[in-house]
């Protein structure tokens, strides 16, 4: 893992003390609200419905036990006692004072953390693949570019007043679990066919949100050593470009949409002819020195098998169900990872207490050297597990209430906080998510049903990334009471797609049986072995829709 | 504020966020013929005519001018067991708390009940 | 108008002319659309300059560049950023004039207008008032350090100075 030198030590902590001094002045009155917000929001503090909300970076998703530690311990000092984690694998806490803000900060960057560019106008918080570095299927680890491209976005001078926000996310792997392809810039980590070195592959002017698209590629083999003035050339173009008129026009995407993928490329290679790359990009050196933070830990030399796992496996059919539900193969022989599923029945998607955050610390430090990772679905990754360990960390997730088997399955569902929190929200998400968590409760039909992700966003900023769901969810407003739109056939991964709306919004209580007639239609409908997104693309919209229309409807 | 036209419909309270805690806080009568900011919403004061409106909109513009709350504004409401109850369900979550928390927020009495020491 | 520069408030030695007419006022600035007609009177040893929109093309103003002394860009409000990356690209092309942010800015942008090339910034009297001298100038130096590199000095930028302390570091003979 990274650590901060003293450089980015005393970056962090002039960013504190530079935030104190910009409430100091909201509050004497030299900033106006209007004035203040952007510089909050820069910062991860929002205004909510029932509080000030607070977003903390875990940057590419990134932590070890003692970071994990000190947001417990702001969630209990300064919070509720929980925290929320986003499908941007940041944390948010819900009640925190802007009074308390300052001192949240300086034990934030205690631990090498902080809220820089969380929110805002701004180049976001960079996000990775959560299997980074572990991924059987990676080329290069994303993590060292993720990391460089953190610093290189904090505090730009030229870069911190765009039209719109600006979120990069980077992949090193066949599979493509950062969605890189729903960002404003994905970077995708290859192979160049001829020389054999690594490259990026460049997108530009994917998102979600009210114009849902997938990012076009602007480049296909960028040399590693032009990142920096590459990025410097497409954040130009777009600064100078981008349309400030229209607050929902002013993302890349539209731009890229306006005057074509070709023509935003050409502007971007002219710009980037024109800069003088030596003076901007990292040197070598540099990117040595960071890529070394993440050369692979100090691993056993252990069997593939493990006869303690197996034995308990046998033993134990729910843990044996969770060991296939819940672990991911891992590049290094007898280790696994393990992803800690933040989506127990019951508790808002993503929410960890306080006390759960201690416990899976503590399993982080004992058995995953120390690290940990959170995903864009909203849950936790121990990434280094010896297969041994196993049945020890599901006892203790277990009384933790963390052992739910459901990852990838109907119950793990993607949730924006929705009306529960959001100030933006047109309607509530949580509610939703546990009615339908409820009603698909039983693990064996969860089995049976497989893989099938849902996603729910309380209104049109798509931060539950519903468009991509297999099933989508999006919460409005229609006359007065909440109502949701179904979508269908939507895609996260490598064949990206925006889901198909198929009829006219529900009533909350009328979810969870459209649900389940939209499953019920594909376990009547598939063939061996398909799954649930499989079939809808082999079958179309039309059977889904038939069934969707005789959902019994609350009021006519 | 002369923008009357673009008022709410009547009966209405004026809701706000106190700047430095962030809670929401409601309007009230405090003392002879004036207001403050209370976190209770079953305290806050209903306007039932023009004139009762008016003033609720001059405190919150002197009140965002003052710098203690922000995003002020006046939310139409229904009274229920002579309580104000926001005719929308956005606000009328603003006057509880998270429905899925119902331990958390004003419907757990926090900042209305009297805090425990500590 | 209340006018800055790196150093603090600053006398103001430019007037503003609403159209072409330069006269005989020594340092002028006209508005874009009106700077071809001031050029074609302008005076000897008289400096003409210009105040330009933040949408305006680089390669509109460049044929123009050689003969100004002072290119002054609009801020229409602080949170539009163009003029950061305007300001850049005037000073790659090579402008060595004042270079001016005109607008509303706000202390917390000081730093970042200086690292783009900006000289001088000219506020609206009711922002100076409201947000005075000192508060600029901490805001100038809330960052003894930053991580982009080409945007000033070297000595305060985090990638230099590593690679000067591995330098400093490495082995064999100096
Ligand atoms: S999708 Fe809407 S409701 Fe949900 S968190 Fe984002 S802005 Fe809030």
């Amino acid at each position: 893992m990274y650590r901060y030198d003293e450089f980015d030590e005393r970056f962090v902590r002039e960013r504190v003390a530079q935030f104190a001094d910009q409430v100091a002045r909201r509050l004497d009155g030299s900033l106006s609200e209007d004035e203040f917000k952007p510089l909050r929001l820069k910062n991860g503090v929002y205004l909510q419905l029932h509080a000030y909300m607070l977003r903390i970076a875990v940057p590419y998703g990134t932590l070890n036990a003692r970071q994990l530690r000190q947001l417990a311990l702001i969630g209990e000092r300064y919070d509720r006692g929980y925290g929320h984690f986003t499908t941007r694998t940041n944390l948010q806490f819900n009640w925190p004072k802007l009074r308390d803000i300052p001192a949240i900060l300086g034990l934030l960057a205690d631990v090498e953390m902080h809220c820089i560019q969380t929110s805002g106008n701004c180049i976001r918080n960079v996000t990775a693949d959560h299997f980074a570095g572990v991924a059987r299927d990676e080329i290069e680890d994303p993590r060292p570019t993720a990391e460089l491209i953190r610093q290189w976005s904090s505090g730009h001078p030229e870069f911190s007043y765009l039209p719109r926000k600006f979120k990069i996310a980077v992949t090193g792997a066949q599979e493509d679990r950062a969605v890189t392809r729903a960002h404003d810039i994905g970077l995708r980590l290859r192979r160049h066919p001829d020389t054999q070195e690594t490259c990026y592959e460049v997108s530009v002017g994917g998102g979600l949100g009210r114009t849902p698209m997938i990012g076009k590629v602007v480049r296909d083999y960028l040399p590693k050593k032009d990142l920096l003035a590459y990025l410097e050339a497409i954040l130009r173009v777009y600064n100078l470009e981008g349309r400030r008129d229209n607050k929902y026009k002013a993302r890349v995407k539209i731009l890229v949409h306006e005057i074509g993928a070709e023509e935003f490329a050409r502007r971007v290679e002219a710009e980037f002819a024109r800069l003088d790359g030596p003076s901007i990009n990292a040197d070598p050196e540099e990117v040595a020195r960071i890529a070394a933070y993440f050369a692979p830990p100090a691993y056993e030399t252990l069997p593939a098998v493990s006869n303690t796992l197996e034995a308990a496996r046998a033993a134990n059919p729910a843990f044996a169900r969770w060991v296939e539900v819940n672990t991911t193969a891992h590049k290094v022989p007898g280790y696994t990872a393990v992803t800690i599923s933040l989506k127990p029945a019951g508790q808002a998607p993503g929410d960890a207490t306080s006390a759960q955050m201690r416990t899976v610390a503590d399993l982080a430090e004992r058995y995953s050297l120390d690290e940990l990772r959170v995903t864009h679905a909203q849950n936790l990754v121990l990434p280094h597990v010896r297969l041994r360990d196993l049945p020890a960390i599901w006892r203790t997730l277990g009384e933790a209430g963390l052992a739910e088997a459901n990852i990838g399955l109907v119950t793990d569902i993607i949730s924006c906080p929705g009306l529960d929190y959001c100030a933006l929200a047109t309607a509530r998400s949580i509610p939703i998510a546990q009615a339908i968590q409820q009603r698909f409760a039983d693990a064996q039909r969860q089995r049976e049903i497989g893989p099938l992700g849902i996603k729910i966003s309380g209104c049109i900023n798509a931060c539950g990334h519903h468009h991509v769901g297999h099933i989508g969810i999006l919460g409005l407003e229609k006359r007065g009471i909440e109502s949701y739109q179904i979508t269908l056939g939507g895609d996260a991964g490598e064949n990206a797609a925006i889901g198909e709306i198929l009829g006219p919004g529900l009533a909350a209580e009328e979810v969870p049986a459209a649900i389940e007639r939209i499953v019920a239609v594909y376990l009547a409908e598939r063939l061996e072995a398909e799954s649930f997104i499989d079939a809808v693309r082999r079958l179309g919209l039309a059977p889904f829709k038939a069934a969707f229309q005789e959902v019994p409807r609350a009021a006519a | 504020m002369a923008a009357a036209a673009k008022r709410v419909p009547l009966p209405a309270i004026l809701l706000a966020n106190d700047l430095l805690d962030g809670d929401v806080v409601f309007a009230a009568a405090a003392g002879p013929g004036g207001l403050a900011w209370t976190r209770d919403p079953a305290r806050a004061l209903v306007a039932s005519d023009d004139a009762a409106a008016e003033r609720l909109e001059a405190f919150a513009a002197a009140e965002l001018r003052g710098n203690t709350v922000v995003d002020a504004y006046l939310v139409d409401i229904a009274l229920e067991g002579g309580r104000p109850v926001p005719r929308h369900f956005r606000e009328r979550f603003k006057t509880l708390g998270p429905s899925n928390r119902p331990d958390l927020g004003k419907q757990a009495g926090e900042g209305i009940a009297p805090a425990p020491k500590g | 108008m209340p006018l800055l520069d790196r150093n603090g408030a600053r006398e103001d030695g430019w007037t503003r002319s609403e159209g072409a007419a330069v006269g005989n006022i020594p340092a002028v600035i006209v508005p874009w659309d009106s700077l071809a007609d001031a050029l074609a009177q302008q005076g000897d040893g008289r400096n003409i300059g210009v105040l330009i929109p933040n949408s305006l093309a680089i390669s509109a103003l460049a044929p123009f560049l050689p003969r100004l002394a002072l290119v002054a860009i609009g801020f229409p409000a602080y949170s539009d950023g163009r003029g950061f990356s305007l300001a850049r690209q005037l000073r790659r092309a090579g402008f060595a004039g004042e270079l001016r942010a005109s607008g509303p800015l706000i202390p917390d942008q000081f730093a970042y207008a200086l690292a783009c090339g900006f000289d001088t910034i000219e506020l609206p009297q009711a922002n100076a008032e409201r947000q005075p001298l000192e508060q600029w100038l901490r805001a100038r130096d809330s960052y003894s350090l930053t991580y982009q590199r080409g945007y000033g000095t070297p000595d305060r930028n985090i990638l230099d100075r590593r690679r000067a302390a591995r330098a400093a570091a490495a082995p064999g003979p100096r």
